[in-house]
């Protein structure tokens, strides 16, 4: 009956996303009177797991899922649920996690919901609160299945402290055959992602050229933040297509977004506005952007940025 | 090879959202409906495979007869056919069954689907249909080839792509990058006369619940007014991210 949850990791390590899901689960789980299960793939020390909720943890080590396959996660998911006899199962925003949700309601007849933002309102009938509308509305939606498949929104639930500890146990499932195989990746090493980053520095075409971009990545190392950029801007070839956010582009949901140079038109402020905070630098004071964000400065980002990297590297330095 | 491109019918992305009937349906007043951006990056891909390789191709949508505007649009860009399936759609699982019913009658070897619609956004159809369907499944898909029955694609992940060998039976699901912004296309008179005379064959739909419904909706609570800082005076902005947004 516990509630299962999938928390991913990265070479071995546990992201923020899986502690974010794993406080979620123990939230659900604390509705419902029972436990959480917590399932991990080829992951390392699982202790961490305990201080957000978990109570057990079923560590699945196999060579053929050292690298994400959508089919066959799901498929070992949907093995340790039943296993587990789950009614509730908790799933990420992750990319790998959105690929793989789908595929996971099918194998357990789940009713799914995605993009949920807050604790269930309530457990029967199983009510939660999910974005709408590319984050311009809230939807309540009702889970009517016997079994339930929620996939939490990113950074909106946030990661709880929950003293316990997680026993772990090794599950061996049964591994489905798999019809899409990876032939490669392709993946900026050592850099902060805009999926993991809780800082994005974002400039738009403001900053006239490629050749600018020097104080964006400046500013973001400063910060510790990841670079993005608006849909002009990857068009044009100034920056790869993978730092474009935005409706159709990559969705942020950061501590923290910074738009330079960007206008902030409706499509551009639909992919970044889950974002906490945001703050805007741009020329022009009639610029959308500046209904959309929390603190703003009217002004030449050629001038403010080089003061602000000034200003935070000093700051950074006292703290 | 046939080719079959889900289409969702959605609001304008500049359209303003409101509810009425006590807040549970969402208010079509003065909205203009377009082609799902997601899925007209597909559809153009979709082209692509048509005037290259000789492929089919047809789209399909699950709603009501206030769709088929939309629907023909998809014929004037280009699509072979169009099928409705005469029913709201109420939930994921509900559309992702009618779809594997039309594609399973209809023999299609690769569903293009957007990755997400962009009103609901739940992101599931794509999936739930290749698991119903048993079929290969790329979400998030970037780039797609066919040769024969052979695919190659990629698909975005956190922090880069990822490039996959696969087969025919497949699902997509499409997002920009399967072609470029640049590449969508404007129908002309041409193809707008044409589409009057392709067939929009609607059909019943099958028997299936859906597994989840909506409640009631709600706006956010509307924000406050942007704190400007003087660009004299950067420092400040550092002390308002610290003190007070404490997210430095």
């Amino acid at each position: 009956m516990s509630v299962l949850v999938y928390t991913e990791s990265e070479q071995g390590k546990f992201k923020k996303t899986a502690l974010e899901v794993a406080s979620y689960a123990k939230a659900v789980a604390d509705q419902m009177g029972t436990t959480v299960t917590a399932i991990t793939f080829n992951a390392g020390d699982t202790s961490v797991l305990g201080n957000h909720g978990v109570d057990k943890v079923l560590k699945v080590g196999n060579e053929q899922l050292e690298s994400f396959n959508a089919k066959s996660y799901a498929n070992v998911i949907a093995q340790a649920a039943n296993n587990e006899a789950s009614k509730v199962v908790i799933v990420s925003s992750s990319a790998d996690s959105k690929y793989l949700a789908p595929l996971l309601a099918i194998d357990l007849n789940a009713g799914f919901a995605s993009n949920v933002v807050e604790a269930p309102s309530s457990t029967s009938p199983f009510t939660v609160k999910r974005t709408a509308f590319t984050n311009k509305a809230f939807n309540l939606t009702t889970i009517n299945t016997d079994v339930k498949l929620v996939a939490v929104s990113k950074n909106a639930f946030g990661v709880k402290e929950s003293s316990a500890s997680a026993t772990a146990e090794d599950f061996s499932p049964s591994i489905p055959e798999i019809g899409v195989k990876v032939e490669s990746v392709d993946k900026v090493s050592g850099k902060i992602t805009i999926a993991d980053a809780e800082i994005v520095v974002s400039g738009g075409r403001g900053l006239k050229g490629p050749e600018n971009w020097g104080m964006i990545e400046e500013l973001a190392d400063v910060l510790g933040a990841a670079t993005a950029c608006s849909k002009p801007v990857s068009d044009l070839g100034w920056r790869p297509h993978s730092e474009h956010v935005g409706q159709t582009g990559k969705p942020v949901a950061s501590n923290l977004y910074i738009a330079i140079g960007i206008s902030g038109a409706i499509q551009h402020l639909a992919g970044i506005n889950a974002s906490k905070v945001k703050v805007v630098i741009n020329t022009d004071p009639e610029a959308p952007f500046f209904k959309a964000a929390d603190y703003g400065i009217v002004g030449d980002a050629f001038e403010v940025v080089p003061k602000l990297i000034e200003k935070l590297k000093a700051f950074k330095a006292q703290q | 090879m046939k080719i079959l491109v889900c289409i969702s019918h959605v609001p304008d992305t500049t359209s303003k959202i409101n509810f009425t009937e006590g807040d549970t349906k969402f208010d079509t007043n003065g909205v203009q409906f377009v082609i799902n951006p997601n899925d007209e990056f597909g559809l153009t891909r979709a082209m692509w495979f048509k005037e290259k390789q000789g492929a089919s191709v047809h789209v399909v949508n699950v709603g009501g007869p206030e769709t088929e505007p939309t629907l023909r649009k998809a014929l004037a860009i280009g699509a072979d056919g169009a099928i409705r399936v005469n029913t709201a759609a109420t939930d994921g699982f509900l559309v992702a069954k009618q779809l594997a019913k039309v594609v399973q009658d209809g023999g299609y070897d690769l569903v293009i689907a957007g990755r997400e619609s962009i009103d609901y956004n739940g992101g599931m159809v794509p999936g739930m249909l290749a698991g119903l369907l048993n079929a290969n499944f790329v979400n998030n898909c970037i780039s797609l080839e066919v040769e024969g029955t052979n695919a190659t694609a990629s698909r975005e992940i956190d922090g880069g792509k990822e490039t996959v060998s696969t087969s025919l039976p497949l699902v997509i699901g499409g997002q920009k990058g399967l072609v470029e912004e640049s590449d969508l296309r404007i129908p002309n008179m041409r193809g707008i006369m044409m589409a009057r005379q392709k067939p929009l064959n609607v059909i019943e739909p099958v028997d299936a619940n859906s597994e989840t419904s909506s409640v009631k909706f709600e706006k956010p609570a509307p924000r406050g007014a942007v704190k400007l800082v003087d660009a004299d005076n950067v420092d400040e902005l550092v002390n308002l991210l610290h003190i007070e947004a404490k997210v430095i």
